[in-house]
């Protein structure tokens, strides 16, 4: 697992000045000029509001990039595969609806600007505690370990009025009245613009954890164990202090979530959220900084977009998954970066023939599926809402054999067409790479 | 004294369809290495599949045939996808049975629907089959456990008694070894996961009249098999029998004794009200604490003795 272009070099940083800065972090700023700008493209200058939908979508993104990066804190970086993550992001959020009640009601004048400190903590304290447990243990024990404390979490949240809510959750109201700049914070832009903030600083802060010695001895112990321990280090405590960093920012996700919907249920802890946490590491790729960031901006535009168009979002998201998995297990940025070689070499124009011929059957291939899940799931479940299917004011009848065809012969058709494809492209890669090698030990 | 005899065969019942699940899990997982996330699917497809059957042809063909198809399928799994991530590594493949499990998940209620479907106990069975104390055993729980009970002997003769059965206990415990005196180990992979899938599809074909078939049956049964395989420790049946059976005796004793904390410290002449610190914890009634007992416990075990009860390797 190598170290990415995108930020995680280890050079010293003072020596390059802002355009060594601007060139290597430029990934970062634009995001962050993207994330300041897109709410004012739905801007309805008639009313003077934004779209609710974007905005949300935004923070979402927001939310899921600090979770997933805390969670690849743990997987990517400290080789530790876990199945409750969201206990802390759902902790952390309760946390911070505890506090926001308490600043409401007057004993506590906390701006609501510093409130995700009140998460973090909320996140650090359950991760020292439950970190102690599951940190004892490696592997296969620690992912069951971690599971366990999901599930019981979990249960808790269902069992336990006064601190969880029972089922109805902890409901909060975040205009406390106060803030640093005196704001209000009725509006979810605002809200918005608070996530963007506590975003970027809890990126920066994970980036600049990774560069520390204890960054450094946790990438040491998912490598090789022993060694580690025979450089002097605990590294079952190095790997508790990372589980308890990685709590922490969690708990800042979960309280950047309360503050968003104003309301924290037993969904946050529970093992969904988890999952989503994986999903988003993994597709987006555990081997790079920035794999997760990527994977939270695509699965959260997934889940918003798609499931507005399709039912069945999870079988996208479970097939992508899968393909993933099988194909690319370095995740997306796995894929983008293993080009970086031949992109040095200016043999990039090489491949754009064999790429654009494979995007022809893949295309076929994926119309294919989509129609196929989507005539599935119009049979039942579309069936159960009344709704008709509709694709650009044409109406398919699910029932009736043509689609059925239609999406057979593109799946088996695109399929063939796909494998020889993939046969085609797999040399044409092979001799850019082969070419690419010994154009570099020649230099 | 009724309570505790109708629990304990209640229990019982339970802790054998657990077993049912576990025994395969244990399989694959101390075999293979792989943690199939998508074991339970196997279990909600057995039964569902069973109960598309039975609306055909009846439930004793799907008894069958719903296994066989659950087999079918996890042969096809694993001779076509999880070899090929293997090659990933075994977090890779792990991930992979998490996205199979999804996929199952959302493909059964594309298929069914969202809503529970009516699976029935078969007329025949549907009676008492004696008088505990006044209250009725159900003849279908003794079905269930006649059905275990063959399954668990069918097992272990399998596995004790034939030529294959030989090479996959050897397997458990020495799978280089067993490669290296030149089986086929991979075709000995397809067979345990094909075999593993056979259970789990039993299992859901008995257990889905049992409880409900629903689309969330999965995700309520997967956390605990989980828990029955660890506990038990990998690489031992043995230890997967007695953790199953632990298992459904405790959840099933948990709903029936209605005790807290806060009763037991009263009988040491300590009184609990609103006022005392934890009294929500002391007070909640172990019937609705019952559902933690299972992670407490496998918690506890982990970090007391990490390979589980029985187990031969570590985890």
């Amino acid at each position: 697992m190598s170290e990415g272009a995108i930020g995680t070099a280890a050079r010293p940083v003072a020596a390059e000045g802002t355009a060594g800065f601007l060139r290597r972090q430029w990934p970062w700023l634009l995001a962050l000029a993207i994330a300041l700008v897109v709410p004012w493209f739905s801007y309805d200058w008639s009313t003077g509001r934004h779209s609710g939908f974007i905005v949300s979508m935004l923070s979402q993104i927001g939310i899921s990039i600090i979770f997933a990066l805390s969670y690849n804190m743990l997987m990517g970086q400290a080789g530790l595969l876990s199945f409750g993550h969201a206990v802390f992001l759902g902790l952390g959020g309760y946390v911070t609806a505890h506090v926001l009640n308490a600043t409401k009601g007057g004993s506590f004048p906390l701006p609501l600007e510093l409130t995700p400190l009140a998460g973090a903590l909320g996140g650090l304290a359950f991760a020292v505690v439950l970190g102690y447990f599951a940190t004892q243990q490696r592997a296969t024990a620690f992912a069951m370990i971690t599971l366990g404390i999901g599930e019981l979490i979990t249960s808790c949240a269902l069992m336990f009025q006064t601190f969880f809510g029972g089922e109805g959750g902890v409901s909060t109201n975040r205009m406390t009245g106060h803030s640093l700049f005196g704001l209000g914070y009725g509006a979810p832009i605002q809200i918005y613009y608070l996530i963007v903030v506590w975003t970027s600083l809890s990126v920066v802060g994970m980036l600049l954890l990774t560069r520390t010695p204890l960054g450094r001895m946790v990438n040491a112990t998912r490598d090789n164990y022993e060694r580690a321990q025979f450089v002097g280090y605990d590294p079952r405590m190095v790997r508790f202090f990372q589980f308890a960093l990685s709590g922490l920012f969690a708990g800042i996700a979960g309280a950047l979530y309360t503050l968003t919907y104003e309301i924290v249920t037993y969904d946050t802890v529970a093992a969904p959220m988890s999952a989503n946490a994986l999903l988003m590491t993994y597709i987006g790729g555990v081997g790079v900084f920035a794999g997760p960031v990527v994977g939270a901006v695509l699965i959260v535009l997934l889940q918003s977009w798609v499931s507005l168009l399709s039912n069945s979002w999870l079988v996208y998201a479970g097939v992508l998954f899968i393909l993933m998995v099988t194909f690319a297990p370095m995740g997306l940025t796995g894929l983008v970066l293993m080009h970086q070689p031949i992109w040095r070499a200016g043999r990039m124009r090489r491949l754009v023939g064999p790429y654009l011929r494979l995007l022809v059957p893949a295309l076929l291939v994926v119309l294919g599926f989509i129609l196929a899940v989507e005539l599935c799931s119009f049979l039942t479940i579309g069936a159960a809402q009344g709704k008709s299917f509709t694709l650009s004011k044409v109406t398919i009848d699910p029932r009736s054999a043509m689609p059925w065809l239609i999406a057979g012969a593109l799946l088996l058709g695109g399929g063939l067409w796909l494998r020889g494809a993939m046969r085609a492209f797999g040399a044409a890669w092979s001799a850019v790479s082969e070419d690419v090698k010994r154009a570099e030990l020649r230099a | 004294m009724e309570v505790l005899l109708v629990s304990l065969l209640n229990g019982l019942v339970y802790g054998m369809l657990l077993f049912m699940l576990a025994s395969g899990l244990t399989l694959i997982f101390s075999m293979m290495g792989v943690l199939n996330f998508a074991h339970a699917s196997m279990y909600m497809l057995g039964a569902y599949f069973a109960y598309s059957v039975s609306r055909v042809i009846g439930f004793w063909p799907a008894l069958v045939i719903a296994p066989i198809l659950c087999g079918v399928l996890g042969a096809l799994v694993e001779m076509y996808a999880l070899r090929r991530v293997h090659l990933n590594g075994h977090i890779a493949e792990l991930l992979f049975t998490v996205g199979l499990a999804f996929i199952i998940e959302k493909g059964v209620q594309m298929a069914w629907g969202l809503l529970p479907v009516p699976y029935r106990v078969p007329p025949v069975l549907d009676r008492a089959l004696f008088h505990v104390y006044g209250s009725n055993f159900h003849a279908y729980r003794g079905f269930m456990l006649l059905i275990s009970i063959l399954m668990f002997v069918a097992i272990w003769l399998l596995l004790t008694r034939t030529r294959i059965g030989l090479v996959i206990q050897a397997a458990l415990t020495h799978p280089e070894m067993v490669g290296a005196l030149g089986h086929n180990v991979p075709r000995v992979f397809t067979i345990v996961f094909a075999g593993g899938s056979v259970l789990a599809g039993l299992a859901g074909v008995i257990g889905g009249n049992y409880l409900v078939t629903e689309p969330s049956m999965a995700a309520t049964m997967g956390p605990i098999v989980f828990v029955v395989v660890v506990f038990g420790g990998l690489g031992s049946l043995a230890g997967c029998f007695l953790a199953s059976l632990i298992m459904g005796l405790v959840q099933t004793y948990a709903v029936v004794l209605d005790v807290s904390f806060a009763d037991l410290l009263a009988r040491l002449g300590l009184k609990v009200t609103s006022a005392t610190p934890l009294a929500e914890v002391l007070t909640m009634p172990l019937p609705r604490v019952g559902a933690l007992l299972p992670y407490l416990m496998l918690i506890l075990v982990l970090l007391i003795k990490p390979r589980g009860l029985m187990g031969t390797r570590d985890t």
